[in-house]
C-alpha cells in the first residue's frame, strides 16, 4: 500500500514538473522544474530497486548535465521566450498524433494490466553496485570500453565548437 | 504491490510531453530539455522492465541498468556538443528562436 502512495506522490511530481517544462516561458524556469522531473524519477528508480541507476541520475543529470544546461542559460543571458508562428505541420499533424500515440498506449496498458502483473520492491541486493559492476566491466567491457572513445570524441567537439572563430 | 502498466503510463505520458515541448516551444534551449525529458521516460521503462523480468526470473535482467547507463553516459556526451552547437549558433545569430534559425549559411 505504501508503495502505491509513493508512486502515486512521485509519479504526480514527475508530471507536474514535465507540464511546467512546457508551460514556462522562461528557459531558466524549464531548467529548474526539469530538476524536479529527474529528482522524483531517481526516487521512482529508488522504488522499482535500482539504487545505483537512482544515484547515478542525481549525480549525472540532476548534477552535471542540468548545471551545464542553466550554464548555459546564464551565459547566453537568455530572456523570455519570443512569440513566433512555428510549424504549420507540427501543429496540424504532431500535436493529434501525439495525442492518438498517447492515448493508445495508454489504452493498451490498461487493457492488458491483469495479464502484465506487478513491480515490488526487491528484497534481494538487485540492483546494486556490486551487481551492475560486475555485469558491466565482464559482459558489457566492449561498449564499456568504446564509450570512453565517445566521450573522448564529444569533449573534443565541444572545445573544437566552443572555440572562438577568428 | 505497484503494477507494471502503471510505470509504462508514466512513461508514456512524459515521453509524450517530451514530443509535445520538441514540437511546440521556440526556445532552442527547451527544446533540448524535452528530448532529455523523452531519455528520461525511456530509462524509465529500462528500469521498470528490469525489476519486471528479474522477478520473472530472467538471468540478465539487469543489462536493463547497465541499459541505462549508457544511455545517460550518451546524454552526457550529447548535451556538451549540443550546447557548444547552441553557443556556436548564438554567437553568429544572436537569436535562440529556432525560427530564425532556418538557413545554414548566414
Amino acid at each position: 500500500m505504501v508503495h502505491e502512495i509513493l508512486f502515486i506522490i512521485f509519479g504526480l511530481i514527475c508530471v507536474a514538473g514535465a507540464v511546467n517544462l512546457l508551460v514556462q516561458r522562461h528557459p531558466i524556469h524549464s531548467a529548474l522544474s526539469l530538476v524536479l522531473v529527474m529528482a522524483s524519477l531517481a526516487l521512482i528508480y529508488l522504488l522499482l530497486g535500482a539504487e545505483f541507476v537512482a544515484a547515478i541520475q542525481v549525480i549525472v543529470y540532476a548534477g552535471a548535465i542540468m548545471v551545464l544546461f542553466v550554464f548555459v542559460i546564464m551565459l547566453l543571458n537568455a530572456g523570455a521566450e519570443e512569440h513566433s508562428p512555428g510549424s504549420k505541420i507540427a501543429l496540424l499533424m504532431g500535436v493529434p498524433g501525439v495525442i492518438v500515440f498517447g492515448c493508445l498506449v495508454g489504452w493498451i496498458m490498461i487493457h492488458t494490466s491483469t495479464q502484465l502483473g506487478g513491480v515490488r520492491i526487491n528484497p534481494s541486493d538487485f540492483g546494486d553496485t556490486h551487481n551492475i559492476a560486475r555485469l558491466l566491466f565482464r559482459d558489457f567491457l566492449l561498449p564499456f570500453e568504446i564509450t570512453s572513445v565517445l566521450i573522448l570524441i564529444a569533449i573534443m567537439g565541444a572545445v573544437v565548437l566552443g572555440r572562438r572563430q577568428n | 504491490m505497484v503494477p507494471l502498466s502503471w510505470y509504462l503510463i508514466l512513461s508514456a505520458i512524459l515521453f509524450c510531453l517530451g514530443v509535445f515541448g520538441f514540437l511546440l516551444k521556440r526556445n532552442i534551449i527547451t527544446i533540448f530539455m524535452s528530448i532529455e525529458l523523452m531519455l528520461n521516460a525511456v530509462n524509465l521503462t529500462f528500469v521498470a522492465f528490469a525489476n519486471y523480468w528479474s522477478e520473472h526470473g530472467l538471468k540478465l535482467a539487469l543489462s536493463g541498468h547497465v541499459f541505462v547507463f549508457f544511455v545517460m553516459v550518451v546524454a552526457a556526451a550529447e548535451a556538451a556538443v549540443g550546447l557548444a552547437i547552441i553557443i556556436a549558433v548564438f554567437r553568429t545569430r544572436e537569436t535562440l528562436n529556432v525560427d530564425r534559425v532556418n538557413l545554414l549559411k548566414l
